[in-house]
C-alpha cells in the first residue's frame, strides 16, 4: 500500500512545453522591447500631444458647417474620375497578377526557384505604395489619369496575387490528378480543374481590392494623378477649411456607396 | 491469363508476413522467369514487367510484380491496405512515378514516356478514382466532356466548343449510365453514387484501350457498390475494354471480375479465377483467421 | 422515355446560356471602354510614354546608398511610427469591436460604435494624415495618430467580425459559473478569436509598416518625407535605394511575423 502510494507521482499540467514557452516568452520580449524603444527614441514633443485634442477640435469647427455649394462644380466630375481610375486600375492590376498568381502557388507550379521570383515581385509590388508608383509614374507619363491608373494597377498585382496563389494552394488535388490522368495539357487541367475551383475566392478578392482602390485612387491627385484629391489639395493650400468638410463628405459619400455595392455583389455572386 | 488455368500459388517473399504458409519458394522464381519468356512475345493489352516501386529507398512497396492483362475482361486486385495495390494502379499511368520495370502499352513502355507521349499514352487510359474526383463547380456535361481534354485543344476547350460528336457522345454515355436529367446539374449536387457514374462517364468518354479503376466503390453503401460494380462490367465488355480495378471487398471482387491477382506484401500471391480463391489463399493474402470467419456464408 | 427527355434538353448545348451574368459582362465592357475614352487611356500615349520611361528607369539604377545615415533614420521613424500606431491601435480597437458586436450588446452600443469604425475606415491614411499634420504639426505624432486611425478601422471590422461569429453556447456555459462580466469576457469571447487575433495583429502590423512608408510624403513622419524630397531634388538614385530599403524592410517583418505566428501556434 505504501508501495502504491509512492508510485502515484504528482503530474503536472502544463499548456506548454519548456522549449514553447522559452519561445512564447522570447517573443513577448522582443515585442515590449520595440514598444518600449520606440517610445523612447521616436521625436515627440510632449507639449505637442498635450495640445493635440484642442487643436483637432479647433480644425473640426473651422470646417463646419461644409460649403455644399462648390459640390457640384469640381467635385463632381473629380470624383467619378477616381472611380473611372480606381475601376480601369484594378481590372488591369487583375489581369497582371493572374500569372504571378499562378507562378506562385507551389501546387500548380512545381518549381521552388519560380515560386520565389513571383513571390520576390508580388512582395515588391505590394511593399511600393500607391502614391509612390504614382509619384513614378507622373515623372514618367506626365501628371494625369494615366498615371494614376498605373499606380493603381501595379500596386494592386501584389495583393492580388498573393491572394491568389493562397486560393489556389488550397484546392483539393483529386479533380487535377483525374485531369491528369485523362491526358489533358497543362493549359486545360489549369481550365479545367483550378480555375473553377478558385472563382469564388476570385470575385470575392477582385471586390475586396476594388473596395480599397476606391479609397487610394482619391489620395492619388495629391501627387497630381488624377482625382479628386487635387480638389482636396487645392482646398487645403488655400485653408478653405469648409470646401475640405465637403470634399470629405464626398469621398465619405462615395466611399460608403462602393462598399454597400461590394456586399450587394458578394452576396448575389458568392 | 485465361480463366481455364489452375490458380498459380506463389511463394512468400522473406520479409512478409511469416505467420503464413510458405509454399515451394522455388515456384517464386520459376512463375516470374515464365512470364519473363512469356512476355517477350505477349498480345496482352497491357504488360508488366519486373515493376518495383519504392517510396523509402530500400523498402519497396512494388516488389518485381510481372503481369499481362489481356485484351478484355475485369481483373480484380486484392489485398490488405497499404500492400501497393493503389501504387500499382498508379504506377500504370505514371501518376507515381516507378523505380524500376517496365510497362507495355500499345507497344510502348510507358515509364520511360517523355511529356507529350505519356499525355497521348494516357488519353489511351481511363480512369475511375475511390473520391469520384469530379470538378464539383462544373455541370455534369462539363465534367463528362473533360474526359476529352486530351484530343482538343486547351484554346476550344476553355470556349467550350468541343466538337459535335463528342457532345452527341456525352449525351449518349450519360443515358447509358442514368444521368441524362442531370445533364446540366453542378456535380457537387450529385449523391456518391451518381458521380461515381459521372466518373465512368467521363473515364469512357476518351474512348479508352485500358480501364483503371482505383477502389471504386470504397466509398459507397453496399447496394450502391453492386450497382458500380455492374455498371462498370457491363460497359467495358460492350466496348470490349478490358479494366483493372482495385477492391478491397473479395465478395465484389469474386462476384465481379473475370480473375484475380491478390497481392500481398507487394508480389503477388494469387493470380486466377475468382472460383479458385479460396480460403487458405485468402488468409495467404489478408493474414490471419478472424475475418474470415466473422463472413457471412 | 429517352425520346421525351429528348426533347426537354437541348441536344447541342454544353451549358444552358445565363443571360443575366451575360448581360452584366456587356455593360461592363461597354462601361470600361466609355472609361478607357474618358480617361483618355490611349495605347499610343502609353507608348509615347514608354520610351521615356525606360530611360528614366536606367536614372534609378544604380542605387545611391551613400546617404546612409538619412535612410536610416527615416526608416527608424517609420518603424516607431508602425509599432506604436499597431500597438494604439491594438489597445483601442479591441474594446471598440467589443463594444461594435450585435450579439453581445444592444443597439444604441453597437450603432454608435460601428459608425466610429467606417468613419475611420472610409478615409485614406493620407487623408487622415494631412488633417492631423494640420492639427498637431509636422512629424511622427501626426503619423501615429493618422495610422492608429486607421488601425481602428480596420482592425475594429476584423475583430468585430470575428467576436459576431462565435458560438454563443460557450459564452453561456461560462455565464452559467455565475463568472462576472469581464470573465465571461476572459473565458468565454476572448479564447474564441484569439486564434483570430493573431493573424489580424501581424496583417495590421504589416499594413503599418507599409503605411508608415507614405505618410511622410505629406509631412507627418518617417521615410516618405526623405523619399518625397530626393524625388523632387530629381536624386533617382537615392530615391531607388530607399524604395529598395522599404521593399527589404516589408520582407523582413513578414518573416518575423510569420515566425512569431508559428510560436504562437505551437
Amino acid at each position: 500500500m505504501s508501495a502504491a502510494a509512492a508510485a502515484v507521482v504528482e503530474r503536472e499540467w502544463k499548456r506548454y512545453s519548456t522549449g514553447e514557452r522559452l519561445a512564447r516568452f522570447m517573443v513577448y520580449v522582443t515585442i515590449v522591447a520595440a514598444i518600449v524603444l520606440s517610445i523612447r527614441t521616436v521625436e515627440v514633443i510632449p507639449d505637442f500631444i498635450l495640445d493635440a485634442p484642442e487643436q483637432i477640435a479647433d480644425l473640426l469647427k473651422r470646417m463646419w458647417p461644409p460649403d455644399f455649394a462648390s459640390y457640384p462644380k469640381e467635385i463632381h466630375a473629380a470624383l467619378l474620375d477616381s472611380l473611372h481610375i480606381a475601376t480601369v486600375g484594378t481590372v488591369f492590376g487583375v489581369m497582371m497578377a493572374l500569372p504571378f498568381g499562378f507562378l506562385a502557388a507551389r501546387n500548380v507550379t512545381p518549381w521552388p526557384w519560380l515560386n520565389w521570383a513571383a513571390r520576390l515581385v508580388l512582395i515588391a509590388t505590394r511593399s511600393v505604395n500607391t502614391l509612390v508608383f504614382a509619384l513614378f509614374f507622373v515623372a514618367v507619363f506626365g501628371p494625369g489619369a494615366l498615371a494614376g491608373t498605373l499606380a493603381i494597377a501595379f500596386h494592386s498585382i501584389g495583393f492580388v496575387g498573393r491572394l491568389f496563389s493562397e486560393a489556389l494552394e488550397t484546392t483539393s488535388p483529386g479533380p487535377i490528378e483525374a485531369l491528369r490522368a485523362a491526358g489533358a495539357p497543362v493549359a486545360s487541367v489549369i481550365s479545367f480543374g483550378y480555375w473553377p475551383q478558385v472563382v469564388p475566392a476570385f470575385w470575392s478578392l477582385v471586390l475586396f481590392r476594388w473596395d480599397i482602390n476606391v479609397r487610394e485612387s482619391i489620395v492619388l491627385g495629391l501627387v497630381g494623378a488624377g482625382g479628386v484629391g487635387m480638389a482636396l489639395d487645392n482646398a487645403l493650400n488655400l485653408f478653405q477649411w469648409t470646401r475640405v468638410a465637403m470634399v470629405l463628405l464626398a469621398i465619405l459619400g462615395v466611399v460608403i456607396a462602393a462598399e454597400v455595392a461590394v456586399t450587394y455583389i458578394r452576396k448575389k455572386i458568392i | 491469363m485465361r480463366a481455364g488455368n489452375p490458380p498459380r500459388i506463389r511463394g512468400f517473399p522473406q520479409f512478409c508476413n511469416p505467420a503464413a504458409s510458405i509454399e515451394s519458394p522455388a515456384l517464386a522464381h520459376h512463375t516470374s522467369y515464365a512470364a519473363h519468356i512469356a512476355g517477350s512475345q505477349t498480345d496482352a493489352a497491357l504488360a508488366i514487367r519486373g515493376l518495383v516501386k519504392a517510396y523509402v529507398r530500400g523498402k519497396p512497396v512494388l516488389n518485381g510484380i510481372t503481369l499481362d492483362i489481356a485484351s478484355n475482361g475485369i481483373t480484380a486486385i486484392v489485398g490488405p491496405s497499404g500492400t501497393g495495390k493503389s501504387t500499382l494502379i498508379r504506377c500504370i499511368n505514371r501518376l507515381v512515378e516507378p523505380t524500376s520495370g517496365e510497362i507495355i502499352f500499345e507497344g510502348r513502355n510507358l515509364v520511360t514516356l517523355k511529356r507529350s507521349d505519356l499525355r497521348a499514352a494516357r488519353r489511351r487510359i481511363g480512369m475511375v478514382f475511390q473520391e469520384y474526383n469530379l470538378v464539383e463547380r462544373l455541370s455534369v456535361m462539363e465534367n463528362v466532356l473533360s474526359g476529352r481534354l486530351g484530343y482538343v485543344s486547351p484554346f476550344k476547350a476553355w470556349l467550350r466548343r468541343f466538337p459535335q460528336s463528342d457532345i452527341n457522345e456525352a449525351y449518349a454515355l450519360l443515358e447509358s449510365v442514368g444521368l441524362t436529367v442531370y445533364a446540366h446539374a453542378r456535380a457537387d449536387a450529385l449523391s456518391g453514387g451518381q458521380r461515381q457514374r459521372v466518373g465512368i462517364a467521363r473515364a469512357l468518354m476518351q474512348r479508352p484501350k485500358l480501364l483503371l479503376a482505383d477502389e471504386p466503390t470504397s466509398s459507397l453503401d453496399p447496394k450502391t457498390s453492386v450497382e458500380i460494380m455492374t455498371l462498370m462490367r457491363d460497359l467495358s465488355a460492350q466496348r470490349s475494354i478490358p479494366a483493372i480495378v482495385n477492391i478491397h471487398n473479395v465478395e465484389l471482387a469474386r462476384r465481379f471480375a473475370t480473375r484475380i491477382v491478390g497481392l500481398s506484401g507487394g508480389a503477388v500471391v494469387f493470380d486466377g479465377a475468382p472460383g479458385a480463391l479460396s480460403d487458405p489463399h485468402l488468409k495467404q493474402i489478408y493474414g490471419g483467421e478472424s475475418w474470415l470467419d466473422g463472413r457471412d456464408n | 422515355m429517352a425520346a421525351t427527355t429528348d426533347s426537354l434538353l437541348n441536344r447541342s448545348a454544353i451549358r444552358p446560356a445565363n443571360w443575366p451574368v451575360r448581360f452584366a459582362w456587356l455593360a461592363f465592357a461597354l462601361y470600361f471602354a466609355y472609361a478607357l475614352s474618358h480617361l483618355e487611356l490611349t495605347p499610343a500615349r502609353f507608348f509615347a510614354g514608354l520610351d521615356y520611361g525606360y530611360k528614366f528607369i536606367a536614372k534609378l539604377f544604380p542605387p545611391d546608398f551613400h546617404r546612409w545615415e538619412l535612410l536610416l533614420k527615416g526608416l527608424k521613424e517609420s518603424l516607431e511610427i508602425a509599432i506604436l500606431a499597431s500597438v494604439l491601435g491594438l489597445v483601442i480597437s479591441l474594446p471598440v469591436s467589443l463594444l461594435a458586436a450585435r450579439n453581445l450588446m444592444p443597439t444604441w452600443v453597437t450603432w454608435p460604435a460601428r459608425l466610429l469604425m467606417v468613419l475611420c475606415r472610409s478615409f485614406h491614411p493620407v487623408i487622415i494624415a494631412i488633417l492631423f499634420v494640420k492639427a498637431v504639426g509636422f512629424g511622427a505624432l501626426a503619423g501615429i495618430l493618422a495610422l492608429t486611425v486607421a488601425s481602428l478601422g480596420f482592425l475594429g471590422k476584423l475583430f468585430t467580425e470575428a467576436i459576431e461569429e462565435i458560438s454563443l453556447k460557450q459564452v453561456e456555459a461560462v455565464r452559467a459559473t455565475g463568472a462576472p462580466f469581464m470573465s465571461v469576457i476572459a473565458f468565454g469571447v476572448l479564447p474564441q478569436v484569439f486564434s483570430r487575433f493573431i493573424g489580424f495583429a501581424s496583417y495590421e502590423l504589416d499594413s503599418n509598416l507599409r503605411n508608415s512608408t507614405m505618410v511622410g510624403i505629406v509631412g507627418a513622419g518617417g521615410i516618405g518625407g526623405t523619399l518625397f524630397a530626393a524625388f523632387q531634388r530629381f536624386d533617382y538614385d537615392f530615391v531607388c535605394a530607399i524604395i529598395l530599403t522599404i521593399i527589404a524592410m516589408i520582407i523582413v517583418g513578414e518573416v518575423l511575423t510569420h515566425a512569431a505566428k508559428k510560436v504562437f501556434r505551437a
